[in-house]
């Protein structure tokens, strides 16, 4: 499953259509002749997850929760409403839970049974979020798939394995990086990464970024 | 169902590779797949639950050697011909043969916007109480539908316990099958890593689902 796409590598853009190019275009033109979607409503939602909507979504929540202590309190009391104050939030994301990293207690998020995901904060999900080993060890070997994004976490600390089974989207907030002191919310976006809110990696640190 | 979807827990798919600035879609078509799927929605007239029971409900060889997008396709094929807005001739034949089915609305490029931001909200008004609370122990029920539910197979018959009251929401096993939004208590419950998997769990781990209170039964104190 994970590799599937691997097949239309290079075949995209050649003269030479694939399958599923063909089958895709087959259906499209099929709908549009019969009048159940408008062309201009396709090209908008491609574009809207293609550029508009990802994970800068999330790093202006996570940069906000870093500075302001009752965003922070309100976010992990009402996410929904609180990441809604920022403009974010509807499909796949109607209900947001964020959850609070500490050195005690490490959060990842999955989807088991398919790939929710909070698109409303994140975008889509990553090709590996979708992937069978993601969806079938992170319940069961939290530390080895941490270990396959190059990530170590102390014996001691906890981790909390998050199964999105229902219509809650969660986000997780990760430790504000040592070093950062002072900075703008702008700046402390930059280090919020898409992994570090999915719990599969950290924030970058100051010096990552220099 | 107890199909291929259902992965928590399974072995032998190997690593986790994350992709180096990986793109949101890897092909034309995917992008077409996913955009054709979303606006399909609405004169299509199917529920987020009766979309997910198309993509599993497949044999599990085929569904894990079919791509993600290859899933999200042929579930809307099999919806569209399902409810006979799209043929097979008319598959076969990459055009329009007969009349349109009338729908009831077709998704129009100002309304893009307006529609993902409504989403699709699962929480509704109840007059019921929810049976537990928070720090009550439960028992996720031993149950194996062939039709669709959200009770993962790894947490059916262990014991975890309810951290949050959710609401009361849409229950998916009955809105799949087309029998109503039946609105059941969901809770957020949490299992002790050593309770799913034994010894060969992570002592230091958690895991929760979203469950609701259909899934659950009460377990009492001795």
């Amino acid at each position: 499953m994970a590799h599937a796409h691997d097949h239309d590598h290079g075949h995209d853009h050649g003269s030479e259509l694939s399958d599923m190019q063909l089958r895709t275009r087959a259906l499209q033109t099929i709908l549009l002749e019969k009048g159940y979607i408008e062309q201009a409503a396709i090209d908008a939602l491609i574009e809207t997850y293609e550029k508009k909507i990802g994970p800068r979504n999330g790093a202006r929540v996570v940069a906000k929760a870093w500075v302001d202590p009752q965003f922070r309190q309100w976010l992990f009391a009402d996410g929904t409403a609180a990441i809604g104050s920022l403009g974010f939030g509807g499909r796949s994301g109607n209900h947001l839970v964020a959850l609070e990293n500490t050195p005690q207690v490490h959060n990842m998020v999955v989807c088991t049974l398919c790939s929710c995901y909070p698109w409303a904060v994140l975008g889509l999900p990553p090709l590996w979020y979708k992937s069978a080993p993601y969806r079938s060890r992170t319940v069961a070997d939290p530390r080895g798939v941490l270990a396959d994004f190059g990530m170590t976490l102390p014996a001691d600390t906890e981790i909390r394995v998050w199964d999105s089974t229902a219509e809650l989207r969660y986000m997780v907030v990760p430790m504000r990086p040592a070093g950062t002191e002072g900075w703008s919310e702008d700046r402390l976006a930059e280090l919020v990464t898409r992994d570090s809110m999915i719990g599969t990696g950290l924030a970058k640190r100051p010096e990552d970024v220099t | 169902m107890n199909g291929a979807q259902d992965m928590g827990g399974m072995h032998g798919f190997g690593p986790v590779e994350p992709e180096p600035n990986e793109p949101v879609f890897h092909a034309e078509w995917e992008k077409r797949a996913f955009a054709l799927t979303l606006a399909m929605g609405m004169p299509g007239g199917w529920n987020i639950d009766q979309s997910r029971f198309a993509r599993e409900n497949r044999d599990p060889a085929e569904y894990l050697s079919m791509s993600y997008y290859q899933i999200w396709f042929a579930a809307l094929e099999a919806m569209l011909k399902e409810r006979g807005l799209v043929s097979e001739d008319e598959i076969a034949a990459g055009h329009a043969r007969g009349e349109p089915k009338p729908v009831k609305r077709v998704l129009s490029p100002a309304d893009v916007l307006k529609v993902l931001h409504r989403g699709g909200p699962t929480e509704r008004e109840t007059n019921t109480a929810p049976a537990f609370k928070p720090g009550d122990k439960v028992r996720a029920r031993t149950i194996n539908p062939p039709t669709h539910t959200r009770l993962p197979r790894y947490v059916r018959g262990h014991v975890g316990t309810v951290e949050r009251v959710v609401g009361c929401h849409v229950f998916p096993d009955s809105n799949a099958t087309g029998a109503g939004e039946n609105p059941q208590w969901l809770y957020t419950v949490v299992f002790a890593g050593s309770e799913l998997w034994g010894p060969d769990g992570d002592p230091a781990s958690q895991v929760s689902v979203d469950a609701w209170e259909p899934y659950l039964v009460a377990v009492r104190p001795l």
